[in-house]
């Protein structure tokens, strides 16, 4: 029998078929060791719009973590003699109704719109991560409960369900951070479970459980990884509207407290008619800052996006 | 452990599913036994309960329900080990290499990661350094070339053939004693497969595991395994040593099965198919679930379930009318 068949199995035929996988792979010595990372990085550094989000991003960041040394004032300082003050060598942004250093006060802003913003939408999608998976991978009732509560979460304004949270808790950053991921891990619970719910039926999966591996190893070495591209990009975006909600919240004076400074309460300060009109130095900066700051984490969002998924490329 | 006790046991299993037009009886009182190092084949027609069977004795078949029976792994009951212990046996003590290679690995994790996972999951304690070592051993084991590059590379870069080894290396990477290989060779072109057979020798000897082999393909069972079990419409009907099945079947079933073989050896004009198609395991037919098909059916076929029945030394078959067939089947069908 054995000796029927054309004994195959020999080095020469073993390294033809070695050849042929590499000319498949297309490309030099290095094809072979491309990783799907290395690949959807190189398809991002092509997207200058998400690039030149991602440079405005870091210097955003380098300003909020060098605060101290970059703003000429105290962001604290209160000066009673020199309020809303336009802008002057002195004070390059002007000072506000307490007479504070409005540039030292956007530079400190920053360190906590960003640690809001990126703390609730981090909170948001680990939650939304692991409810997601655990709903398409246990299924039943299971899933049912956890995706009806999601919905009902989805179905609430945003807005109120933060204003009624923080109302409810009292303001602080801990909570606003808390109502800010409450409303929004929705969002990454609906994607991770689609993507648990394709990958779940994936024969590699049926794979690994023939190999012996529990739910939680399933979740944390197939599931997780396969949705992981999609995670960057939902918590990428949630950043952007992490950062806008606590701008209204603290604007609404449900957010950060002052004196702290963030860029929603800065805002707060200029409610009156007559700021608008006549002291933009006050309500210009910390706007342009929200605006600038989401936009480039949207660009960054939607450069991920179309990096992880070329397939997928538009807006969402 | 004494050396007669069997190291797999199935017993009368039954596995059920349920559906929108009733309950279809997928594994309707199998029983065979498989001992330790040898090669069982389990040979039948798509839809004659070969792979619940094996998704069975791992305790894993989707959406489907045990309906009776045993299963005995190293004389414990596989259906009343708690989970965990369940799951250290899969992957473990009993191996699975699967149909399609293209599926079951993971096409965004490198090979290597996926040996090295195979090992960790069951050696918690293993280092990475030494269980990429022993990964890169495997590859090289199963005739991977280069295994050392080939660790780095991901299922895509691999041909049919290369991921089927990857795949038998990762099946035996924890030293099974139960190998289960559904269907090993069926996705692979016929050149690749008499590698794969030949790999399959090879991870049986270096492993001294049994192998249970499902497959459609007489060949193949001919080529590897020591015994046979034949099934049909989800019962065992016909087991034996495989010159004993193939030269002197006993069972209507396996003479069709045999005679519907194209050979390469001898000049036959025509190919004689089994008339008629499997039952429906909605309603099988009551009494001999082949005698619809069967050209010795009788009346008696059509009521009584025949068991099965010793009809040799190490031979069994379930036809009431097995010692027909030795005056009515030439002993020409040879390998």
């Amino acid at each position: 029998m054995s000796d029927l068949r054309p004994s195959l199995d020999t080095p020469d035929v073993a390294a033809a078929e070695v050849a042929v996988a590499v000319d498949a792979a297309g490309g030099g010595p290095r094809s072979g060791r491309r990783s799907p990372r290395a690949m959807a990085a190189r398809r991002f550094r092509r997207n200058r719009v998400a690039v030149g989000g991602a440079i405005f991003l870091v210097l955003i960041l380098v300003v909020a973590v060098f605060a101290p040394l970059i703003a000429n004032h105290s962001p604290y300082a209160v000066d009673l003699g020199a309020i809303r003050q336009p802008p002057s060598g002195d004070h390059w942004l002007g000072t506000d109704a307490s007479g504070r250093d409005v540039f030292a006060r956007l530079v400190y802003a920053a360190r906590v719109s960003l640690l809001v913003g990126v703390a609730a939408a981090l909170l948001a999608v680990v939650v939304g991560t692991l409810v997601g998976a655990v709903a398409g991978l246990f299924g039943g009732w299971i899933d049912t409960l956890l995706m009806r509560t999601a919905d009902m979460m989805l179905s609430f304004p945003n807005i109120v369900v933060v204003i009624v949270l923080a109302g409810l808790l009292g303001p602080s950053i801990p909570i606003l951070v808390i109502a800010i991921a409450a409303a929004e891990w929705p969002t990454a619970a609906r994607l991770v479970r689609g993507v648990t719910l394709a990958v779940r039926e994936r024969e590699y999966l049926h794979a690994a459980r023939v190999a012996g591996a529990s739910r939680g190893w399933l979740l944390r070495k197939h599931i997780v990884p396969a949705a992981m591209g999609q995670i960057v990009v939902v918590g990428t975006i949630s950043v952007a509207g992490a950062i806008l909600s606590e701008a209204v919240l603290s604007f609404l004076g449900l957010g950060v407290q002052p004196p702290q400074a963030s860029w929603g309460n800065m805002l707060n300060d200029a409610q009156s008619l007559t700021v608008i009109q006549s002291m933009p130095w006050l309500w210009l900066p910390p706007g342009l800052a929200i605006a600038a700051t989401v936009l480039s984490v949207n660009f960054v969002g939607d450069g991920l996006r179309d990096a992880v998924d070329p397939r997928q490329s538009g807006r969402s | 452990m004494t050396q007669s006790e069997p190291l797999l046991e199935v017993d009368d299993l039954a596995v059920e599913f349920r559906t929108d037009e009733g309950v279809v009886k997928a594994v309707d009182g199998a029983s065979f036994t498989v001992d330790r190092g040898e090669i069982v084949g389990v040979v039948g027609e798509s839809g004659s309960g070969k792979s619940v069977t094996a998704m069975s004795i791992l305790g894993l078949v989707k959406s489907g329900r045990r309906a009776g029976g045993t299963i005995r792994f190293r004389g414990r009951d596989l259906g009343a080990l708690p989970a965990k212990e369940l799951r250290s046996i899969r992957g473990g003590e009993i191996a699975m290499i699967f149909q399609d290679p293209m599926t079951a690995l993971n096409p965004v994790v490198t090979i290597g990661r996926q040996i090295v996972e195979a090992l960790r999951l069951h050696d918690k304690k293993l280092a990475k350094g030494a269980a990429r070592d022993r990964a890169i051993e495997l590859l090289a084991l199963v005739g991977m070339p280069d295994a050392a590059a080939r660790f780095r590379q991901y299922p895509h870069e691999f041909s049919g053939g290369m991921r089927q080894r990857a795949m038998i290396a990762m099946a035996i990477a924890n030293g099974p004693s139960l190998l289960i290989a559904d269907e090993p060779t069926t996705a692979l072109d016929v050149t690749i497969q008499a590698q794969v057979l030949d790999l399959l020798k090879v991870a049986q000897q270096e492993t001294q595991a049994a192998t249970l082999l499902i497959t459609h393909d007489l060949g193949v069972v001919a080529e590897l395994a020591d015994r046979v079990v034949v099934m049909y419409a989800g019962r065992v009907v016909e087991q034996g040593d495989v010159i004993t099945v193939f030269t002197e079947p006993r069972h209507p079933y396996t003479v069709g099965l045999l005679e519907s073989l194209p050979r390469l050896d001898r000049d036959v004009d025509e190919l004689h198919p089994i008339p008629g198609s499997p039952p429906s395991l909605l309603a099988p037919p009551p009494g001999c679930p082949f005698h619809p098909r069967c050209p010795l059916a009788r009346d008696r076929c059509r009521t009584e379930r025949p068991p099965l029945r010793a009809v040799g030394a190490a031979h069994h078959s379930a036809c009431h009318f097995a010692e027909e067939l030795a005056a009515v089947v030439p002993t020409e069908v040879t390998r």
